[in-house]
């Protein structure tokens, strides 16, 4: 599989971001570069081995379900940059 | 030759429901409706970094329960994927969701409709975290967004395209949630936004094998709103079709007020949400030992309960269907034949006055204070015969409106039923007496003359007087 300026494109408008005409040629280049580098494990026979999704030898780690408090609104809002009456305050988004 | 002739509808259903735990899904804020805005939030449901989420069990308990009561096929091995996109109401921007090993595959459910039924297959049911809300400010400008029901726990369920007509989709909805509400998983208010649901909908020529293009629906907000934006779509399919056009594939939002839907553009460009296993969050193993264990606590379902109504207690179907339901309701029917052995009567009660004052007045019966209880008891006093079925209209209003025991309502408002033949022959005989002229209209042969005579002696005792006793004892005293 080999990475073009189209994917490089489509991943970084996916990202929101926005890449110049030289940071495009970089990191397709880097891009197939660690594709490359990937590839080596086709050359494992894999024919018997479930994918693997969590490398942990643990599961079903849960909580009880039980309520703990939240944080004060005006902590919340500490972090924003606008805020309106207690809510986060965001450019229009068309639906 | 009319639409209805020339397409097929086919339609698929996908419905998220709120379970309801008492804290979210991967963090211990509450999920209570309508706390003020970010109010019920922290750092791990604001998605601030660093911070790690941890499954809530109660919420996959009620998945596998939910999942279990729609005949899915429990995933032995389960895991939650993250599902990229960006869009404020999600503050990681993703979404943690199960892609390709949900709780639930393989599912189906029976609905009635025109009194045919019909099986809809279940494609898959999947546990994920609900997103926030946003609110359009400013004529447009900006959004306001509450955090609050980010990371309520959701169960997606969604079905094969095996739906029909709008019809069909709205009996496949109720039949949805009656079942969540039987499993006690979910409060599924489609007010309060814990039952939401998209439909897929396209059309094509009768016979033809090949599915149309689809479109999907958004913002329906109630059964109703469902039936109607499906019945608006396929018109408007059929419509573009006839005219020689081709149908779109888009999203489509239904604007109830203006009973039409509309593109939402935007959202046309194909998604691509990267889904990938969430490293935070370990695999689910489910044994089956834990299966058998959420199986048990599955209660009775409404076709199970249907069933037996119909079968055990004489019931007709279309009264069983409709007491069964609603799990509440047909709690009710339960209860008050804890009181009088009477199924039909208890049946005939809850269809007419029961769900007559309840229709009228847009109310549950969990918010009218009549109990199972009060209509058993109010059955049992009219087959002792202590008060006559007018009585019984009166007593049953009160019950309504009060809660009161009718026994406690009968004595405070002095309703007992007179079953004491002297005191009705004393009053037959005064009406009598005071109103010679129907006496002998009766005698003419004017048979309606007794109605009137009748009426009277019921008027004089307040329509306490045991109605089958003023008939006899009227009949007697004229043919004496």
């Amino acid at each position: 599989m080999t990475i073009t300026i189209k994917d490089v494109e489509h991943v970084a408008n996916l990202a929101r971001l926005e890449l110049s005409a030289k940071e495009k040629e970089v990191f397709t280049g880097q891009l197939n570069a660690i594709l490359k580098y990937a590839e080596k494990l086709n050359e494992l026979d894999t024919t018997d081995v479930q994918p693997t999704s969590h490398v942990l030898p643990i599961t079903n780690v849960m909580r009880e379900d039980a309520k703990r408090p939240s944080w004060p609104v005006e902590q919340v809002m500490k972090n924003a940059p606008d805020e309106e009456d207690g809510q986060f305050r965001v450019p229009a988004v068309l639906e | 030759m009319t639409q209805a002739t020339k397409y097929e509808t086919v339609i698929g259903l996908e419905v998220h429901v709120e379970l309801h735990t008492k804290s979210k899904i991967f963090c211990g804020c509450s999920t209570a409706f309508g706390a003020p805005p970010n109010t019920h939030t922290c750092p791990v449901c604001l998605g601030h970094p660093g911070v790690l989420p941890v499954l809530n069990r109660q919420a996959v308990e009620y998945a596998m329960k939910a999942a279990m009561a729609l005949n899915c096929d429990i995933a032995s091995i389960s895991k939650f994927d993250r599902k990229n996109y960006f869009y404020p109401d999600s503050p990681k921007a993703y979404q943690i969701s199960q892609y390709d090993q949900p709780v639930g595959l393989n599912g189906w459910i029976d609905i009635e409709v025109n009194g045919e039924t019909k099986r809809i297959g279940i494609t898959r049911l999947h546990l994920e975290e609900d997103a926030g809300k946003l609110t359009h400010v400013d004529g447009g400008y900006a959004s306001l967004v509450d955090l609050n029901r980010v990371g309520t726990p959701l169960v997606e369920i969604v079905s094969e395209p095996d739906i029909r007509t709008p019809e069909e989709a709205k009996a496949y909805l109720e039949k949805l949630k009656a079942i969540m509400q039987y499993c006690e998983v979910s409060d599924v208010k489609m007010e309060e936004g814990s039952l939401r649901c998209d439909a897929n909908i396209s059309i094509r020529p009768w016979g033809q094998e090949q599915f149309g293009t689809r479109t999907e629906l958004k913002n329906m907000n109630s059964f109703r709103g469902v039936q109607r934006g499906l019945e608006y779509e396929q018109w408007r399919q059929a419509e573009v079709l006839d005219g020689g056009g081709a149908v779109v594939q888009e999203t489509l939002r239904w604007d109830d007020a203006a009973g039409r839907t509309i593109s939402m553009r935007g959202k046309e460009e194909a998604h691509d949400y990267r889904y990938f296993p969430d490293p935070d969050l370990v695999q689910v193993h489910i044994d089956d030992e834990w299966k058998a264990r959420v199986r048990d606590s599955i209660p009775e379902l409404p076709d199970a309960r249907k069933a037996r109504y119909t079968s055990e207690l004489g019931l007709p179907a279309y009264d069983a269907g409709v007491i069964t339901s609603s799990k509440k309701l047909a709690d009710f029917f339960e209860e008050s034949l804890n009181y009088t052995k009477d199924a039909k009567a208890v049946s005939n009660w809850i269809m007419g006055d029961l769900l007559g004052y309840l229709n009228a007045n847009g109310l549950e019966v969990e918010s009218v204070k009549i109990t199972g209880q009060g209509l058993g008891e109010m059955i049992g006093l009219l087959e002792q015969g202590t008060i006559s079925s007018k009585i019984a209209k009166t007593v049953f209003k009160e019950m309504l409106e009060s809660g009161k025991r009718p026994q406690q309502i009968v004595e405070e408002q002095g309703l007992v039923q007179i079953s004491d033949e002297g005191a009705i022959q004393a009053v037959v005989d005064q009406i009598v007496t005071n109103n010679p002229q129907s006496v002998e209209d009766y005698k003419a042969g004017k048979e309606k003359a007794i109605g009137f005579l009748v009426g009277q002696v019921m008027r004089e005792t307040k329509g306490k007087a045991n109605p089958a006793l003023v008939n006899k004892l009227l009949m007697e005293r004229l043919n004496r």
